[in-house]
């Protein structure tokens, strides 16, 4: 495998790297909005449609038995990308916002009472604010917010101040989305624990950035997409202790969920397949299986190592540039650049490196309350991915640059 | 290097007077004795600015300033438009609303009933035609303007 440890060797594995973008090599820095997928991915998603496709869960003939098979042992992939203790603690969900909405609806729900208390921090994404929000609607509960520091970091001593007996849930980032800060989540999952509540960890930009492991992380609910993890779209995973998941009601009703129907009244199966009513997206777990082997084979430290250098240089780098000033500036950050420039505003530098072929994001990265928090509208956003080089950002500085000329 | 056709490709949507507007947006700031006002709001990129008019009793627009914050696009746009409307009847606007409309989203623009000079200030907004996403940024104060003549409770314009 050590060829798969030469970025060159890895950029090869992505078709979509080899074009260009209004004439120039495409520069792709938007991982953090969704990642590019290896070539392993796709034809093992095409190659299951030719060969294997069915329903699963349903049929006696062969395609469905081997679909189910094909399935279920993807669910035991998950379990040990995570080291989760249960394969049965692994829900597939649509999507990361799903299974945070799960969470909200099949525990909050049914648990949290008016007086309860929820706890987030001013970093999170829209996805672990808003559902939280619409419990609060429902139920009456407290959502409680953690400030951010001028750094984009969130203090231990401020989680600490925040929590109370009266906190049920502390719902937090793993790595913030719009700063790249990684957030201290065992300590705070410790701190949750013994203040009574449970701990649920948002991993979407962590689970492709480095090794998680939720047993050592404490953590009651881990969720994260497929999609920024090289795999599909479409496609989630909820990971839940197993005490916690028997005790939640269904979130969806309808069919696979269930152990018998009548209109007397309906059991339900077990976790995981209490939470994963209809027909799952299949086809999407078979990708994720694949993306799952396709970043173990190159191993999640050998990543984590490659995007640290990416961002010390992109750092150093940008740094340098007059009238930038990098936004989230805290000591530990994992594969995301944020920054803005003195008289451009983000979505021009935006339009502006488009034209150079380079793809980053600007605006408020689906966290308005990050900006309101450093009084900014909008920032742009470099993220890294495996395939990302240092001749990337050299493209990126240069670009900027220019944008800086055009401007002056 | 291939620089130049970079430039200008950029040149087109960034002229000189967009980003002089840009950096120095006119009629930036609180308008006393406003009697229209009107929020717009692009929430895919954040952009925000409040219109506020002094439209007489005849229908004739006597003064337009807005404040906000957003892109050189939206900030430009907004600055170069309330230079044009003052003095302007409901009825003109509307007109130079449904030329500026064609001209970003590309259709052909009619010019009838649009003044000559007229005509050319909003055409150093049509490069923004070959950045679809951008369009937005353009026409935000415009959908605002229109929000703030028309006599409603929506006194919210969005882009989305």
């Amino acid at each position: 495998m050590a060829a798969m440890n030469s970025v060159a060797e890895r950029r090869a594995d992505f078709p979509v790297l080899t074009q260009t973008v209004h004439g120039k090599p495409l520069v792709y820095l938007d991982t953090g909005a969704s990642a590019q997928k290896p070539r392993a991915v796709l034809e093992a998603m095409q190659s299951f449609y030719e060969r294997e496709y069915a329903n699963i869960h349903r049929g006696v003939h062969e395609l469905s038995a081997r679909a189910t098979e094909r399935y279920e042992t993807v669910r035991g992939d998950v379990r040990r990308f995570l080291n989760a203790a249960h394969a049965d603690e692994i829900v597939f969900t649509h999507g990361a916002t799903e299974a945070i909405n799960l969470v909200a609806q099949g525990w909050g729900r049914t648990f949290l009472k008016a007086g309860d208390e929820v706890l987030v921090t001013q970093l999170e994404h829209h996805a672990n604010i808003v559902p939280w929000q619409l419990l609060q609607q429902q139920t009456g509960i407290t959502l409680r917010v953690v400030p951010i520091t001028p750094d984009g970091d969130v203090l231990i001593a401020d989680v600490a101040a925040a929590l109370s007996p009266r906190t049920k849930l502390v719902a937090v980032a793993h790595v913030s989305n719009a700063l790249g800060t990684v957030l201290p989540v065992a300590a705070i999952a410790e701190m949750a624990h013994e203040a009574g509540a449970l701990i649920l960890i948002d991993g979407c930009q962590a689970a492709s950035h480095m090794s998680v492991d939720v047993q050592a992380l404490g953590a009651d609910f881990y969720v994260f997409a497929g999609h920024k993890l090289y795999g599909p779209t479409g496609i989630g995973v909820l990971y839940g202790r197993r005490d916690i998941l028997n005790a939640m009601p269904p979130y969806q009703g309808g069919g696979d969920m269930i152990e018998s129907v009548r209109f007397s009244g309906t059991t339900f199966r077990e976790p995981p397949y209490r939470f994963e009513a209809g027909t799952p997206p299949i086809v999407e777990v078979i990708g994720l299986g694949a993306a799952l082997a396709y970043v173990n084979a190159i191993g999640l430290d050998n990543i984590a190592r490659h995007e640290d250098l990416l961002l010390r240089y992109a750092t150093e780098k940008l740094s340098a540039i007059e009238g930038l000033r990098i936004i989230g500036t805290a000591p530990r950050k994992a594969g995301i650049v944020s920054f803005v420039m003195a008289n451009i505003h983000p979505h021009d530098i935006g339009t502006i490196l488009d034209r150079h072929g380079i793809a980053i994001r600007a605006g408020h990265h689906c966290a308005q309350p990050v900006m309101e928090a450093l009084g900014l509208p909008a920032t742009a956003r470099a993220s890294f991915g495996l395939y990302n080089t240092t001749a990337d950002i050299d493209a990126l500085a240069a670009a900027v640059i220019r944008a800086r000329e055009l401007f002056a | 290097m291939n620089d130049t056709p970079l430039n200008d490709d950029l040149r087109d949507l960034y002229q000189d007077l967009i980003l002089d507007h840009g950096k120095h947006p006119r009629n930036f700031r609180v308008l006393d004795g406003a009697n229209r006002e009107a929020l717009g709001h692009n929430p895919l990129c954040g952009d925000r600015l409040v219109l506020s008019l002094k439209v007489d009793a005849d229908n004739v627009v006597r003064d337009a300033a807005f404040q906000g914050s957003g892109c050189a696009i939206s900030t430009a746009s907004a600055s170069m438009m309330t230079e044009m409307l003052k003095g302007r009847s409901v009825a003109e606007v509307e007109k130079l609303f449904d030329y500026f409309h064609a001209l970003c989203t590309g259709a052909t623009p009619s010019a009838e009933g649009v003044a000559a000079d007229d005509v050319e200030r909003l055409n150093a907004l049509a490069g923004v035609r070959h950045y679809p996403v951008r369009v937005k940024c353009a026409t935000l104060a415009w959908h605002t303007l229109r929000n703030a003549l028309v006599p409603s409770d929506e006194k919210k314009a969005s882009t989305e």
